[in-house]
C-alpha cells in the first residue's frame, strides 16, 4: 500500500513536469533547425538585414520584425480603449447580472476562430477600405482592426478579474469621502488594480504578435518597410505560414529562425506579464 | 467653467456603456453574418459528400471527419497529463517554489503562439518520429496546444472541492490515492469536463498548428497515419485561395455553431458546478 | 478494565503556537471520556492526534507518544488506514459526501475491500439502526445524503463510522449545531454504543458531558487540568479553575 502510493506520487511529478518537458522540447527542436542559419548569416544581419530572398540565401527578417511592431502597435491602439471600457463598465457600473452574462459574451470572441477573423477582414473591411481610403485592401490597418477585437477579450478578461480582487473597503472610503463613482475608479480602483491590467494588456501583446492565420489573409504579406498604415506587410509569424510549405534546406532553417525570434520575444513578455502580476499579489 | 462631477459621471457611464455594448454587437455581427450567409450552403448532401473540385463543389465530409479525429486525439493524450498535474498542484504539493515554477511553465506555455506549436510539431512528429502529415502528429500537437487550459481549469475544479471532504474519506480510512479517486476527482469532475470541452473548442477552430502537422489531404482518414483536413483549414484554403465563396461561408457557419455549441456547454457545466461549491 | 488508549508527554505545536502542554492521559476500554474546556483550549486538537489527523497540517508538530492497545501508533510501521478504521471519528460539522445515503456508509467499508452487495447492505443496516436513524431513512437509502436535515445528516456521520467497525469512536461536539430533539437521539445512541465502544467525546456542553460521560477531562489552554469520574469533577472539583469553569464563571 505504501509502496503504492509513493509510486503514484512519483508518476504524478512527472506528469506534471509535462509543461515544462515540452516547453524544453520545443525550444530545443526550434533552435536545433534555427540556429545553423542564423549563425552563418549572423546575428546582427539575420535581425537587421532588410532583404528576404530565400532564392538569393538573403535571410534578414527586419522588415517583418518592423511588421509585426506596426500591426500589434495598432491593434494596442484600437483595442486598449475599448477593452479597458468594457472592463470597467462590466467590474464598475454594469449591475451584477448583466455583469455575469456580458463577460463570457465578450470572452466568446476568444473562442471564434482566426481564420473567421481572418475572413471577415477579407469581406468587410477590405471593401471599405477600397472605397474609402484607396489601394487594394489587404494593409496594416486592417490587420490592426482585426487583431485588436481578438486581443479584446483577453485585455477585458484579466482586467475585470484584477479590477475585482481590489477589496471593496478601498471604493467604501473613496465614496465615504463624497467621490462619484468614476471619481472612486480613477483615483483609487484603477491605480490599485494597476500591475493585473497591465500584465494583461502584456499578454494581449503576446497574443497580437503570435497570431498568423489572420494576419495571412488580411496584412497583405509584402516584405517592406511600410511608412503608412495602408501598406501591406509581413509579420514573423506569417513569414513562417506563408513558405514553410514549399521551403526546403536552409531557406526552411530561416523559417525556424524566424520561430526562434518570435519565441524569444513570447517568452519575454510572459515573464514580464508574471513578474508584474506576481508582485500585485505581495503588495496586496 | 467648471464641469460637475455628477455630469462627468453621467457621460463617463454612458461612453463606458457604448463601448461594452459596441463589442458585444461585434461579437453578434460576426455570428449573424456568417450565419447569414453560409447556413442556407448546409444541407445533407453537404455535410455528407465529399468536396469535388478542391472544394468547388461537393460537400465537407471528410473535414468533418478530421474536425472530430484531432481534437478526439487531443483530449485522449492532453487530458490524463493535465487532470494528473492539477492533482500533484493540489494535492500533493504545498505551494512552494516547485509549484510556482510548475504553475509557471504552464502560463508560459499557454502564451506560445501556435504557429510555434505548428513549426515543433512538424519537425518532431512529421519529420523526426516519422509519422508523417498525420491525424496522428495533429493530435499530439493540438493536445501540447490544450494542456495548460485543462491544467488551468482542472486545478481550479479540484481546488473548489471542499477540504472537509478530504478529511472524512482520510478519517474513514481511506489512503491519499482512494481519497483522490473516489471523492475529489468525482466531485470536480463537471469542472474538468469543462476544461476538456474548453480544449475541444480550442483545437476546432485551430489552424497554424495543424495545417504543417496534419497537412490538408481531402481523403477520408483511414488510419491515425493518413493526413486529414479540419474544417478550419478547409475553411482557411477555400477562403484565401477564393475557390469557393459559397462553401466557404457554409463551412464557416458549421465551425460557428460548434464552437457556440462548445462555449455555452462548458459555461453552462462551470455555473452549475460553482453554484454546487460556493 | 484495562486502557484502550494511553497518552503520554503529548506535545503539539502549529508552528510556534503550542496547542497542547504535555498531556498524560489514559482512556479506559468501553467509556465515554468527555471532554470538555473552554473554546481553543486544544479539545479539536487532542482529538485529531489520536487518529493522527492532525498529520494534514503541513506545519503541525508533535512530541510524546499515543499508544493504542499498547501500540505506538506514532511509530513507522503503523498504516494509516488501519488506525483510521479503528479509531473512528465524527467532525462538529456534519459533512455528508455528495453521494446516496447508502454509499455514504458504504464508503468506508468499500475502500478496505468489501464488495459484497449482501454485506455491504447487512453493514449499512446494521450502522444505520445503532445511530438511530434507520426508521427514518430506510426508505430513501438511494436519496441523496445532501438532502438529510442536520440533525439526521450528523447521525449519517455517526453512522458512516461505525460501519468501519471501529473500537474507538471520537466524536467532535457531535451536538453542536443541532436542536434538542436531535441532541437527544444522538445521546440516546451513545449510550448503547458505550456498550461495545470506547468513546471520546468532546463537548462544550457541560450538561451534556454529565449526562452522558463516565469520565470527565477538563482542558484549559492547551493544557489538561484535570480528569476523573464524572461525580467527581462536577461535585468536588480539585483545581480552581474546573470549578470556575463548571459553574459558568468563565469560557
Ligand atoms: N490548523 C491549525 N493551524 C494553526 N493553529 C491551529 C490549527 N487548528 C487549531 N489551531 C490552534 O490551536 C489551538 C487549539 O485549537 P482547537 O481547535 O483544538 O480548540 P478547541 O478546544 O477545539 O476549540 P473549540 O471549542 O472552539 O472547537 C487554538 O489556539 C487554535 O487557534
Ligand atoms: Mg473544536
Amino acid at each position: 500500500m505504501k509502496y503504492n502510493e509513493r509510486l503514484i506520487q512519483s508518476g504524478l511529478l512527472i506528469t506534471a513536469f509535462s509543461t515544462i518537458a515540452i516547453l524544453i522540447l520545443i525550444g530545443v527542436f526550434i533552435l536545433k533547425e534555427g540556429l545553423p542559419v542564423i549563425l552563418k548569416v549572423g546575428i546582427k544581419d539575420f535581425i537587421c538585414g532588410v532583404n528576404w530572398s530565400p532564392i538569393e540565401e538573403q535571410f534578414g527578417i527586419f522588415p517583418m520584425i518592423m511588421g509585426s511592431i506596426w500591426i500589434t502597435a495598432g491593434a494596442l491602439l484600437f483595442s486598449l480603449p475599448l477593452s479597458l471600457a468594457c472592463a470597467i463598465y462590466l467590474a464598475e457600473f454594469s449591475t451584477p447580472k448583466i455583469g455575469k452574462i456580458l463577460k463570457p459574451t465578450i470572452e466568446l470572441l476568444a473562442g471564434i476562430p482566426s481564420v473567421v477573423y481572418g475572413f471577415m477582414g477579407m469581406v468587410i473591411l477590405f471593401p471599405l477600405i477600397r472605397n474609402y481610403l484607396g489601394g487594394p485592401g489587404p494593409c496594416i490597418l486592417a490587420a490592426s482592426i482585426i487583431l485588436g477585437i481578438m486581443i479584446l477579450p483577453t485585455i477585458t478578461s484579466i482586467s475585470i478579474d484584477s479590477l475585482q480582487a481590489v477589496p471593496y473597503s478601498y471604493r467604501e472610503g473613496s465614496l465615504a469621502l463624497g467621490a462619484t463613482r468614476w471619481q472612486t475608479v480613477k483615483m483609487v480602483v484603477l491605480p490599485a488594480a494597476r500591475s493585473g491590467i497591465i500584465a494583461g494588456i502584456i499578454l494581449g501583446v503576446g497574443r497580437a504578435v503570435g497570431e498568423t492565420m489572420a494576419v495571412i489573409m488580411i496584412a497583405g504579406n509584402a516584405v517592406i518597410i511600410p511608412d503608412s498604415i495602408l501598406d501591406p506587410v509581413r509579420t514573423l509569424t506569417t513569414n513562417i505560414a506563408l513558405e514553410m510549405n514549399f521551403a526546403t534546406g536552409e531557406h526552411r532553417q530561416a523559417l525556424f529562425a524566424t520561430g526562434i525570434v518570435l519565441f524569444i520575444v513570447i517568452m519575454l513578455l510572459n515573464i514580464i506579464a508574471n513578474l508584474i502580476a506576481k508582485r500585485k499579489v505581495i503588495t496586496k | 467653467m467648471k464641469i460637475k462631477p455628477a455630469f462627468t459621471e453621467q457621460i463617463v457611464k454612458k461612453i463606458l456603456f457604448i463601448s461594452t455594448a459596441f463589442t458585444v454587437l461585434i461579437l453578434l455581427f460576426i455570428i449573424f453574418y456568417i450565419l447569414k450567409n453560409g447556413l442556407s450552403v448546409i444541407d445533407l448532401e453537404f455535410l455528407l459528400t465529399s468536396p469535388k473540385e478542391l472544394g468547388r463543389a461537393g460537400g465537407i465530409f471528410p473535414c468533418i471527419i478530421g474536425t472530430i479525429l484531432l481534437p478526439l486525439i487531443a483530449i485522449i493524450i492532453a487530458t490524463p497529463l493535465g487532470v494528473g498535474t492539477a492533482i500533484y498542484l493540489t494535492e500533493y504539493k504545498r505551494e512552494g517554489r516547485l509549484t510556482r515554477i510548475i504553475r509557471f511553465g504552464t502560463e508560459c506555455l499557454a502564451g506560445v503562439p501556435s504557429i510555434i506549436f505548428g513549426l515543433f510539431g512538424f519537425v518532431l512528429f512529421v519529420i523526426y518520429l516519422g509519422f508523417g502529415w498525420s491525424i496522428l502528429s495533429g493530435g499530439l500537437t493540438l493536445a501540447f496546444m490544450i494542456l495548460p487550459t485543462i491544467i488551468r481549469t482542472s486545478e481550479e475544479a479540484i481546488r473548489a472541492i471542499p477540504y472537509s471532504y478530504r478529511e472524512v474519506s482520510l478519517s474513514l480510512g481511506g489512503t491519499k490515492w482512494q481519497t483522490i479517486t473516489r471523492v475529489v476527482l468525482p466531485s470536480a469532475l463537471p469542472g474538468i469536463v469543462t476544461g476538456v470541452i474548453l480544449g475541444i473548442g480550442r483545437s476546432v477552430g485551430e489552424t497554424a498548428a495543424v495545417i504543417f502537422t496534419a497537412g490538408s489531404s481531402l481523403r477520408v482518414p483511414a488510419s491515425l497515419f493518413d493526413s486529414c483536413r479540419t474544417m478550419a483549414v478547409h475553411f482557411y484554403i477555400l477562403a484565401r485561395e477564393g475557390i469557393s465563396m459559397e462553401n466557404a461561408y457554409g463551412t464557416a457557419a458549421i465551425l460557428i455553431i460548434a464552437i457556440l455549441f462548445i462555449n455555452l456547454v462548458s459555461y453552462w457545466l462551470m455555473h452549475r458546478f460553482m453554484a454546487k461549491f460556493s | 478494565m484495562g486502557d484502550k488508549i494511553i497518552v503520554k508527554n503529548l506535545d503539539l505545536f502549529f508552528d510556534t503556537l503550542q496547542a497542547l502542554k504535555s498531556i498524560n492521559l489514559r482512556i479506559k476500554t468501553k467509556e465515554i471520556l468527555s471532554i470538555i474546556g473552554p473554546a481553543n483550549s486544544g479539545k479539536t486538537t487532542f482529538l485529531r492526534t489520536l487518529n493522527r489527523l492532525n498529520e494534514l497540517i503541513p506545519y503541525a508538530k508533535l512530541k510524546g507518544e499515543v499508544y493504542l492497545d499498547g501500540k505506538d501508533i506514532y511509530k513507522e510501521d503503523i498504516s494509516l488506514p488501519w488506525l483510521r478504521r479503528k479509531v473512528g471519528m465524527v467532525f462538529a460539522l456534519p459533512v455528508p459526501l455528495p453521494r446516496t445515503i447508502f454509499e455514504n456508509i458504504a464508503y468506508g467499508p468499500k475502500l478496505y475491500g468489501i464488495t459484497s452487495k449482501a454485506e455491504l447492505t447487512e453493514l449499512v443496516e446494521k450502522s444505520l439502526r445503532a445511530a438511530f436513524l434507520w426508521d427514518e431513512v430506510k426508505d430513501r437509502l438511494n436519496e441523496s445524503a445532501l438532502k438529510l436535515s442536520g440533525g439526521q445528516q450528523q447521525r449519517l456521520c455517526i453512522a458512516r463510522t461505525l460501519a468501519l467497525e471501529p473500537e474507538v469512536i471520537l466524536l467532535d461536539e457531535p451536538c453542536s449545531g443541532l436542536d434538542p430533539i436531535s441532541t437527544a437521539k444522538i445521546e440516546e445512541a451513545l449510550h448503547e454504543l458505550k456498550k461495545e465502544y470506547t468513546i471520546v467525546l468532546v463537548t462544550n456542553n457541560t450538561k451534556q458531558a454529565a449526562r452522558v460521560a463516565d469520565r470527565v477531562a477538563f482542558f484549559l489552554m492547551g493544557e489538561l487540568v484535570e480528569y476523573g469520574q464524572v461525580e467527581q469533577i462536577f461535585t468536588v472539583p480539585k483545581d480552581k479553575r474546573t470549578e470556575d469553569y463548571i459553574s459558568g464563571r468563565f469560557g
